[in-house]
């Protein structure tokens, strides 16, 4: 899965961005400012193709071989605060990455209210808005999980909650 | 009120059968994607469909309308993705049981005027259907209105009529379990080989009968 997953999906969404900022004035921006403009500017594919080159990029950061289980640090203090314990974050967690209608992301963001769990479908991605702080987040498109897990979403997302969520990175997400 | 509660006892959905086995559109389509398409997939929407419907029934009978509202989503996606299968499924068949050949008729006659000719309609809605962002499916439809062919496409499970008022003659599923175990992210060779076990008589069955 994650072969096919990054040497192909990944690999193509990253060559369509390029192809589509070649010759633009967006063409030496970041990845970000290219994301924002094109969803201020409608341009859809362009949008699509960027956001899904961010969005697999912060994906990949989110997993480590080892990782999962309850998290340490500044992200288990603002879990506790948000959602009361870490069995109640991971619970809605679980919830929102399991009813996702299609293709999408399940994310944790930092926003002026606190911790939220939110699911985008898609492409769409909290970085292209502004005031939000992006901590974590599962790709539930069937892609991410189908070779492994067929239709059965859930054995996937908790083995991502038990063996693979590097909390390290998310801690290292928050601002300061 | 004992006559509208004996009312109220709703619909329950059954997964439709094939009329052909898992193996059978094989090379084009591998037992494994039938299999789990049909007996989880489609099972699950299915299934989905009957609990919300129960649901509805209840919150009808007590006027529940915020209720109403709230089981609306998911009538629309379990719903449309049940429409959507027993469509597809019956859009399908092998090649000894007439997939691939298109007959003359109404249906080839249609799509030779608007089109130009078979090839010519398969690579336009081939393209529109691979470029699906996301979950969803290409359809052939027929509008009554103008009496004629069109190709779409719909997001997630959204069912062709009862968002488009088209009437849907030929639906390909392009969701990634429709494809992804057999063609990974290849999905132009998912629309390549489909072509072969097409169930033209169905499409233009449906067709007949949209024309009613």
């Amino acid at each position: 899965t994650v072969e096919i997953h990054h040497d192909k999906h990944h690999a193509k969404y990253v060559a369509n961005t390029n192809s589509i900022v070649e010759g633009m004035y967006l063409e030496k921006a970041d990845l970000v400012t290219i994301i924002r403009t094109a969803k201020y500017a409608n341009n859809v594919g362009l949008f699509n193709n960027a956001a899904q080159v961010w969005n697999h990029s912060f994906y990949w950061e989110c997993m480590k071989p080892g990782g999962g289980g309850e998290p340490t640090g500044a992200i288990s203090d603002l879990i506790n605060t948000s959602f009361g314990s870490y069995a109640a974050f991971r619970e809605k967690f679980e919830a929102a990455a399991n009813s996702a209608f299609g293709s999408g992301w399940t994310w944790v963001v930092l926003t002026p209210k606190g911790l939220i769990i939110q699911n985008t479908e898609g492409a769409y991605t909290p970085v292209a808005e502004e005031g939000i702080a992006t901590l974590l987040t599962l790709d539930v498109w069937e892609h991410a999980y189908y070779l492994d897990y067929q239709n059965v979403r859930a054995t996937y997302v908790t083995a991502f909650l038990d063996h693979l969520v590097n909390w390290d990175f998310v801690n290292s997400q928050i601002p300061k | 009120m004992k006559v509208a509660s004996r009312q109220m006892s709703t619909t329950k959905f059954t997964l439709p059968d094939l009329k052909y086995d898992y193996a059978e559109l094989e090379p084009f389509i591998s037992a494994e994607i039938m299999q789990i398409h049909h007996s989880k997939h489609h099972q699950t929407y299915v299934t989905n469909l009957n609990t919300l419907n129960e649901q509805l029934g209840e919150a009808l009978h007590k006027n529940d309308v915020s209720k109403i509202i709230t089981l609306q989503q998911g009538i629309k996606f379990n719903g449309g993705g049940h429409l959507n299968h027993s469509i597809f499924f019956n859009n399908l068949a092998p090649a000894k049981k007439g997939g691939g050949e298109i007959e003359d008729g109404d249906l080839l006659n249609m799509i030779k005027a608007q089109y130009g000719s078979l090839d010519s309609m398969q690579t336009t809605l081939a393209a529109s259907t691979v470029a699906v962002q996301g979950s969803g499916w290409g359809w052939l439809g027929y509008d009554k209105a103008s009496k004629s062919l069109r190709i779409t496409t719909t997001a997630n499970q959204d069912p062709l009529e009862a968002t488009t008022g088209l009437v849907p003659l030929l639906g390909i599923d392009v969701w990634e379990h429709a494809y992804y175990l057999q063609y990974k992210n290849v999905r132009p060779d998912y629309l390549k080989s489909i072509w072969k076990i097409i169930n033209w008589k169905d499409v233009a069955e449906r067709l007949a009968i949209a024309k009613k």
